[in-house]
């Protein structure tokens, strides 16, 4: 047993055996489970020997294309995680009505929805947002790499460092009980003294770090590294979205840093910045986090909007219809995301005037994005379409996207606000566009580019079982909220006791239900898709007859990407070039430059990890230790000069050979 | 050029269009370019801080008043060395320019002393509010003061810790390219410390004293 003593306090700090939820069966259950696929996870790979194999060729690989695929497999881990929250809430809500009060007491069932918000938005949809841009962005404007590589992969180990503190709040101590953006007085130290509150602010600030680098990383990549000959107006319409939305990254996520670092004081040292007492502003904290926080819906929408408008000229084999229209649509919602953060609290009570102004605002936004709708619907206009499954999920989109989009300028409307506030309505509407937005322009994207990360294609028949179970699923999860929203229901109840409401509920489970077994399918597809491969494989690098450069190499692409760097004429770079019957360069390959290997990035991330977990849990030893450690990685670091070399122009020849040969043997 | 060329059909004077570029292709370095992204980043979280100092800065809460605290002859001293410490540095960067490994060496000294003096005045003042019981916990005001002052404080601390290590690297490296690069990167961070500090002084001393 850990004493009280001194010496047990230096070292555990504030964390006993009494912070291990040993009580909680659903819990203690969980664990368990976790703890046995964790353990098979690490016997396999010890079994198999594949220690080496990760270590060298993923954990400490600076090729833009291995960690974009890393940050891919971290959201969709996080997203079997975020989900079960979800239907985890959605039973709750369902059965819990008059003398039935569910499965869940309520201070389990505030951190199941706190959890659930920030997971996704973090740890979900963030790691995947820029694991496709890392992916797809470089190929698409023809660069070797980043503009920083090591920088990229340590922006990785830091977001999955944030989310194991995530994970680490399940099972010892407990998460954060106060919704995703932890308002103040009810996060303040005095309302929240556990330790809930101190795994929210450690692990968002350390996955900050890594969103905030790989922001400028991506930003300086798209400014510096694109293909001689590509303007700005001839870049792919991924590549411009992506573009904005680093742009927004750097410019919203320091808000994010500092109004977290107040709130930190505010906990740790006892400053007064948001207390409700000695002159704190609560309303302060809520004004700075939706500074960040509404870029951030756009950080997120962006990408989707570019990956919506390659899948639509492709599978419309057509250009796309308004390239510079969507350019500057895409620039206008940039700059408006801005000026809209108030609509998030109209009821602060800021007054007519200026609830007018962010009300006129949000609603100015519907017009880009109106644009860009249409945008779409003309690309498809007397196009040649083929709904394969990325197109399915763009028709999917735009129909699911208009309605969440409707209800959203029902919202900005400031006297309709004051009644809808914090209903269910509001539920509705942002899942409404994250899913039908975000999530299936993720989807869309993982189908399109899959092939083109692992040279074979995803399964088509779980493709589509899935597509069917998620968007069916979600008019049923959702649509009922609406309603519910409409009635004066609030949200982040665990509890009800007008009965008449619980079938409304019960429809709303039915689809989360469906929603799951479409994640199922998900599942399924990769591994069918996995088993099959080689009936599905991609030979020719270019499957789906793409319009952009990443489609010119081969499927997946060598580590080096280009062999040349390619030139560039016009947009859809890929397009012309096959128009004008281009053929492959087959000698005169020259040495390329390449980064080197580290695993730098990690060490640090490790330790940024152990100093969070220690400040939350009060361990100031560990703290400094593990902090100065990490000085002391980052400084060590700086004195490593050697870190790219030269790939040889035969390594080259042969890589490049065996993809004529494989060309060859298809035709 | 490359050797395989094709033609626009059918317009007019044939084009040969080359679509790769044969030669070792170099995009430019783009470590000054990500480091000004950075500096606005960092930038906007003193923005921040500031927003919070504007917001609360007169909520004294019955405790000490900014007129009452704050001591201008000691920051005049504190605002000249790191004044001072910019122009140094920007010997340091013109002797490096000229290659001159020792006298730019020399200049840097010079920098970080006068930057370790700044940094000393600050936490003397910082010592003596506290012990005279305006200390960050006493009031939204002080709270606001100390972190918007001892962020920037922390920054200058950070940027002495990196021109210590500059300097090891140029003893042991010389001036090659990269070395080259991280001392104008540091440089670009002192004048932005000195900017910011500039708005400090402006907005929180000089503003601060005014009835």
């Amino acid at each position: 047993m850990l004493a009280q003593t001194d010496l047990a306090k230096l070292i555990f700090g504030r964390l006993t055996l009494d912070s291990l939820p040993l009580h909680v069966p659903i819990v203690l259950g969980t664990f368990v489970v976790v703890a046995i696929g964790a353990i098979a996870l690490l016997g396999a790979i010890t079994y198999y020997k594949l220690w080496g194999y990760l270590w060298h060729e993923w954990f400490t690989s600076i090729d833009h294309k291995k960690i974009g695929i890393m940050y891919m497999i971290l959201g969709f881990v996080m997203l079997l995680r975020g989900f079960s929250d979800a239907i985890m809430m959605r039973a709750q809500q369902a059965i819990s009505f008059g003398d039935s009060h569910g499965y869940l007491p309520p201070e389990h069932y505030d951190q199941i929805f706190t959890a659930h918000g920030v997971i996704m938005i973090f740890f979900v949809a963030m790691p995947m947002v820029t694991g496709l841009m890392n992916f797809v962005m470089p190929l698409q404007i023809g660069a070797r790499d980043v503009a920083f590589p090591f920088l990229n992969n340590f922006s990785f180990w830091m977001t999955v460092a944030g989310a194991m503190l995530v994970m680490c709040s399940l099972f010892i101590g407990e998460f954060a009980r106060t919704g995703w953006l932890a308002y103040p007085p009810l996060s303040d130290i005095a309302s929240s003294p556990d330790a809930g509150v101190d795994y929210y602010i450690w692990a968002l600030q350390i996955a900050g770090v890594g969103t905030l680098l790989s922001g400028i990383n991506l930003l300086v990549t798209i400014v510096k590294m694109r293909a001689p000959g590509m303007t700005m107006m001839k870049m792919p319409v991924f590549t411009w979205t992506a573009l904005c939305t680093n742009v927004l990254i750097v410019a919203a996520f320091p808000v994010l840093t500092a109004v977290l670092a107040l709130l930190a004081l505010d906990r740790y040292a006892g400053t007064n910045f948001f207390t409700t007492e000695l002159g704190g502003n609560a309303m302060m904290y809520v004004n700075l986090i939706w500074i960040w926080g509404h870029p951030e819906v756009y950080i997120l929408i962006l990408p989707a909007f570019g990956i919506f408008s390659e899948v639509t000229a492709t599978f419309s084999r057509k250009p796309l219809f308004g390239y510079a229209s969507m350019v500057y649509a895409t620039v206008v919602i940039t700059v408006l995301s801005y000026l809209v953060w108030l609509h998030h609290f109209f009821t602060m009570g800021s007054g007519a005037s200026v609830n007018s102004f962010f009300g006129i605002t949000t609603m100015i936004i519907s017009i880009p994005t109106g644009a860009k709708i249409f945008n779409w619907l003309f690309t498809m206009y007397r196009g040649r379409v083929e709904f394969e499954l990325p197109m399915m999920w763009t028709v999917a989109f735009m129909v699911t996207f208009v309605i969440g989009g409707m209800t959203g300028v029902l919202l900005a409307v400031p006297p309709a606000d004051f009644s809808l506030h914090n209903s269910l309505f509001l539920i509705a509407h942002f899942h409404n566009v994250i899913i039908g937005g975000v999530l299936f322009g993720l989807f869309a994207g993982i189908t399109y580019w899959f092939p083109k990360a692992f040279g074979f294609r995803l399964d088509p028949f779980w493709g589509k079982c899935s597509f069917w179970l998620w968007v069916v699923g979600f008019y049923f999860a959702f649509m009922p909220l609406y309603v519910l929203g409409l009635m004066g229901i609030t949200r982040r109840l665990s509890h009800f006791d007008d009965p008449s409401l619980q079938i409304w509920f019960e429809i709303a489970a039915f689809g989360a239900f469906l929603i799951a077994l479409g994640i199922g399918c998900n599942i399924i597809q990769f591994i069918v898709s996995f088993k099959n491969r080689e009936r599905l494989r991609d030979t020719t690098g270019d499957p789906w007859g793409g319009r952009t450069l990443e489609w010119s190499t081969s499927s997946p692409p060598p580590k080096y990407n280009f062999a040349f760097t390619p030139l560039v004429h016009d947009h859809d770079a890929w397009w012309m070039m096959k128009k004008h019957h281009y053929q492959r360069p087959l000698s005169g390959f020259v040495p390329i430059h390449m980064p080197l290997n580290t695993g730098a990035g990690m060490i640090m991330a490790g330790l940024s990890f152990v100093f969070g977990f220690a400040m939350i849990w009060y361990m100031w030893l560990l703290a400094a230790v593990s902090f100065i450690a990490l000085l002391a990685v980052a400084i060590g670091h700086t004195f490593n000069y050697h870190r790219d070399y030269y790939l040889s122009s035969d390594e080259v020849t042969r890589t490049e050979a065996s993809r004529t040969e494989l060309l060859a043997s298809h035709v | 050029m490359s050797e395989i060329t094709t033609t626009l059909p059918g317009s007019g004077p044939k084009q040969p269009l080359a679509f790769y570029d044969t030669k070792e292709h170099h995009p430019v370095n783009g470590t000054l370019l990500g480091f000004w992204v950075y500096l606005m980043s960092d930038c906007l979280v003193f923005a921040c801080l500031f927003a919070a100092y504007g917001v609360l800065g007169r909520e004294y809460a019955g405790g000490p008043t900014a007129q009452e605290v704050l001591e201008l002859p000691a920051v005049a001293v504190n605002t000249t060395l790191l004044l001072l410490s910019s122009i140094t540095y920007g010997f340091a960067v013109l002797a490096m320019q000229r290659n001159q490994r020792n006298p730019m060496l020399v200049w840097l000294v010079v920098t970080g002393l006068l930057g370790a003096g700044f940094i000393t005045l600050e936490l003397r003042e910082f010592a003596h509010l506290i012990s005279i019981g305006a200390g960050p916990q006493r009031s939204a005001f002080l709270s606001s003061f100390f972190t918007l002052v001892g962020t920037h404080g922390l920054h200058v601390t950070c940027g002495l810790i990196w021109l210590m290590v500059l300097i090891t690297q140029v003893l042991k490296k010389g001036l090659i390219t990269a070395n080259k690069r991280r001392i104008l990167c540091l440089s670009m961070f002192w004048h932005f410390l000195d900017v910011v500090w500039v708005g400090v002084f402006s907005f929180v001393y000089l503003m601060g004293v005014l009835p």
